[in-house]
C-alpha cells in the first residue's frame, strides 16, 4: 500500500474538509517494525555494522568459489609461509603448510558464522519455548522450569561442553547443539519476563474468549509480541557463540582438520606469529571486526526496538 | 541471616551432587577410556591397570566408591599424572590460579569501577565514548586473541627494550612473569565492570534521594560515593560473584598460552587425556566455588540494599 489507490470523487475537492481528508489519506500507516527499521537506519554505527556483516558473510560464503586456491589445497611449490603475492594467487600469502591464508580465513569464517547461527537457533528454539510456557502457563510448570534454569546457571557449562566434545568426538553437529543447549538460559528468562507482562493484556483475554487453546495463543499471540526482545538478544548471542566455538577450536577441542574455524586459525597463527604475524592477524582481525559489528548491531537494535529508552 | 545462609548451603548439596552425578556418568558412558592413547598393551596388563584404578568394578559401585572417597576429601588418583592424586594436583594448581585470579579481580575493580563512574559523570562526552569504546574492545576481543597479540608486542617486537616482558614461562611466579597473564585475565572484567558501573550509576544519579542529598548541600563527591555508588554497586556485585569464581579456578586459555601451572590448564590436559578423576576434580572445585560465590552475592545484596529481606 505504497500509493493511495482510491481517490474520492464524490466530494467537492475545494472544501477544506476534503483537503484534510486527502491529506489524511496521503499519510501512510507505519507499523512498529517499520518504525524500528527507520530508527535502526538512523543509527550510523548499527547501519555500518550491518553493511560490514553482510559483506563479511558474502566474502565467507561466496568469495572462496572465485579464489584460485581452496582452503585445504596445498601448494606443493611453496611448502612454507610465503608472503602475499598476486602472481601465485595467494593474495595474503600461505601458511607453513603452503595453504592459502585468505581462503582459509574465509572458510574459517564460514564455519564460525554457521556455528554461530545454528547454535543461536537452537538456543532460540529452546529459550522461547521454555520462556513462553513458563510465563504463560505459570504455577507449578513455571516453578519447575525456572528452578531448572536456576540450577543450570550454577553448573560450569563450558566444562560440560568440553567434556562432551572430547568424549563424543569433535563433530560439527554435536558442537552447535551443545553450545545451543547452554546459551538458552538467559533467553528463557527474558522471554518469560515479557510473557508475564503480556499474559493479562486484553488481546490475550479476547483470544481465550474465542476459544483459542494454550498452544495456539502462545504461537499466534505471545511469540509475535516477544519477537522484538528476542531479536535483540539473538544478535547479542551470535557473537557469544562464535566466541565459545573459537575458544573450543583454539584449545584444540573444536572443529577438526582439514576443516578450520577462526579459533583454530588463531591458534595456528599464534604458534608461528614470530615469523609470520599475518597468520595470526588476518583471522584475528576478521573475527574481531565481526564480533564488533554484531555487538554494535545488537545495541542499535535494542535502541530501535525498545521504546522505553528513547 | 544465619538461617538464610544455612538453608542456601543445604540446597547447594543436592545441586553439587547432581553435577557430580551427571559428570561422572557422562564420562563413563562415553566411548573410549583413559588408557587408549598409550601404546597398545597386552590385554592382561590392561586388565591389571583397570583393576588398579577400580575401573573393572560395576559402574554403580565405582560411583558409590567415588562419592565415599569424595566425602573424605579424596578426589582419587590421577589417571595420567602417575604417582599424583588429584587432590595433590589441585593443591599445586589452585594456588597459582587463585593468586593470578585474585590479582586480576583487584586490578579489574580498581580500574573498571572508577572508569565506569567517570563515564557516568561525563555522560555523552568524549570521555564517556572513549571509555565505552575501550570497554567494547575488552568485551569483543577474546583472551585468545589478546594474549598472542600482547606476546607479539611485549615479548617479540619490544625485545631488547626495557619494556620487554617474558611470556610462556612461569619461573615460580616471578612478578614480571605475571604481568601479561594477569592483564589478559582482567581485561574482559575491566570492560564489563566499566559498562555495568556506568549503567547503574546513571540510573542511581537520577534517583530522588540523590537529588535530596545534593539539595541539602552535601558536597558532590560525598553524594557520588556515599549515596549513588552504594546502590549502583548492587549489579556490580552480582556480576563479580560468578566472575570471581571463574577467575579463581583459572582461565583455560590464558593458562595454556602463558604456560601457567594452574587448574585451568590441568582441566584442558585432563579432558584431552581422558583423565576422568582430574576432570571431575576441577569441575567439582569450580562448581562449588560458583555456588559459594552466589550465596555470598545474595548475602551482600542485603548489606548494600536495605530493601532486600532474607526470607
Amino acid at each position: 500500500m505504497n500509493t493511495p489507490t482510491h481517490t474520492p470523487t464524490n466530494i467537492n475537492l475545494s472544501s477544506p474538509h476534503a483537503a484534510a481528508l486527502n491529506a489524511a489519506e496521503d499519510i501512510q500507516g507505519r507499523s512498529l517494525w517499520q518504525d524500528a527499521w527507520r530508527r535502526l537506519l538512523a543509527n550510523r554505527a548499527a547501519l555500518i555494522s550491518l553493511i560490514i556483516l553482510v559483506l563479511v558473510s558474502l566474502a565467507c560464503f561466496v568469495l572462496p568459489h572465485f579464489l584460485p586456491w581452496t582452503y585445504e589445497q596445498i601448494d606443493w611449490e611453496r611448502m612454507e609461509a610465503t608472503p602475499p603475492s598476486l602472481e601465485t594467487g595467494h593474495y595474503l600469502g600461505t601458511d607453513t603448510l603452503g595453504r592459502d591464508l585468505l581462503a582459509r580465513a574465509l572458510f574459517g569464517g564460514r564455519i564460525s558464522l554457521t556455528v554461530g547461527l545454528l547454535a543461536t537457533s537452537v538456543a532460540l528454539l529452546i529459550g522461547v519455548t521454555v520462556g513462553t510456557i513458563a510465563g504463560f502457563v505459570g504455577g507449578r510448570m513455571d516453578q519447575l522450569l525456572m528452578r531448572f534454569v536456576d540450577f543450570m546457571y550454577t553448573v560450569p557449562l563450558t566444562f560440560f561442553v568440553i567434556i562432551l566434545m572430547v568424549l563424543f568426538g569433535r563433530n560439527f553437529i554435536l558442537m552447535f547443539l551443545a553450545i545451543g543447549c547452554i546459551e538458552w538460559l538467559t533467553m528463557a528468562r527474558i522471554v518469560r519476563g515479557q510473557t508475564l507482562t503480556l499474559k493479562n493484556k486484553e488481546f490475550i483475554e479476547a483470544a481465550r474468549a474465542v476459544g483459542g487453546s494454550t498452544s495456539n495463543i502462545i504461537a499466534r499471540h505471545i511469540v509475535p509480541n516477544v519477537l522484538g526482545v528476542v531479536i535483540v538478544y539473538v544478535t547479542l548471542t551470535i557473537p557469544q557463540v562464535i566466541l565459545i566455538e573459537s575458544f573450543l577450536s583454539f584449545l584444540g577441542l573444536g572443529i577438526q582438520e582439514p576443516m578450520t574455524s577462526w579459533g583454530m586459525l588463531i591458534n595456528e597463527g599464534a604458534a608461528e606469529m614470530e615469523s609470520t604475524p599475518r597468520a595470526l592477524l588476518v583471522p584475528a582481525g576478521l573475527m574481531t571486526v565481526t564480533l564488533f559489528c554484531f555487538n554494535f548491531l545488537g545495541d542499535g537494535l535494542r535502541d530501535a526496538l525498545d521504546p522505553k529508552d528513547r | 541471616m544465619l538461617s538464610f545462609i544455612v538453608r542456601r548451603l543445604l540446597i547447594a548439596i543436592p545441586t553439587l551432587l547432581a553435577i557430580i552425578t551427571v559428570c561422572f556418568f557422562l564420562m563413563r558412558l562415553a566411548p573410549g577410556g583413559p588408557f587408549d592413547a598409550e601404546a597398545p598393551v597386552p590385554p592382561e596388563i590392561l586388565a591389571n591397570m583397570r583393576a588398579a584404578y577400580n575401573l573393572d568394578k560395576p559402574l554403580i559401585q565405582q560411583y558409590g566408591d567415588y562419592l565415599l572417597n569424595l566425602a573424605k576429601g579424596d578426589f582419587g588418583p590421577s589417571f595420567k599424572y602417575k604417582d599424583f592424586t588429584v587432590t595433590e594436583l589441585i593443591g599445586q594448581g589452585f594456588p597459582v590460579s587463585a593468586q593470578n585470579g585474585l590479582a586480576a579481580i583487584i586490578l579489574a575493580i580498581i580500574v573498571g569501577v572508577p572508569l565506569g563512574i567517570l563515564a557516568s559523570l561525563k555522560q555523552n562526552t568524549a570521555t564517556d565514548y572513549s571509555v565505552m569504546g575501550f570497554a567494547m574492545t575488552g568485551i569483543v576481543v577474546p583472551s585468545f586473541v589478546m594474549a598472542p597479540i600482547l606476546i607479539l608486542i611485549f615479548a617479540i617486537f619490544l625485545k631488547g627494550t626495557p619494556f620487554q616482558l617474558p611470556a610462556g614461562t612461569w619461573e615460580g611466579g616471578a612478578f614480571k612473569h605475571r604481568i601479561l597473564p594477569v592483564f589478559c585475565l582482567s581485561l574482559v572484567y575491566i570492560a564489563y565492570l566499566a559498562r555495568i558501573t556506568r549503567a547503574s550509576m546513571i540510573e542511581a544519579l537520577r534517583q530522588n534521594y540523590v537529588r535530596t542529598a545534593r539539595a541539602k548541600g552535601l558536597p558532590f563527591r560525598t553524594v557520588v560515593v556515599r549515596h549513588a555508588l552504594k546502590t549502583a554497586l548492587v549489579p556490580v556485585v552480582t556480576f563479580l560473584g560468578p566472575g570471581i569464581a571463574f577467575l579463581l579456578t583459572g582461565s583455560m586459555v590464558v593458562e595454556t598460552i602463558f604456560g601457567l601451572p594452574g587448574v585451568g590448564r590441568y582441566f584442558v590436559q585432563g579432558a584431552l587425556n581422558r583423565d576422568y578423576t582430574l576432570v571431575m576434580g576441577v569441575t567439582i572445585l569450580s562448581a562449588s566455588l560458583i555456588i559459594t560465590m552466589n550465596i555470598v552475592v545474595d548475602v551482600l545484596y542485603g548489606l548494600l540494599d536495605p530493601r532486600v529481606k532474607y526470607e
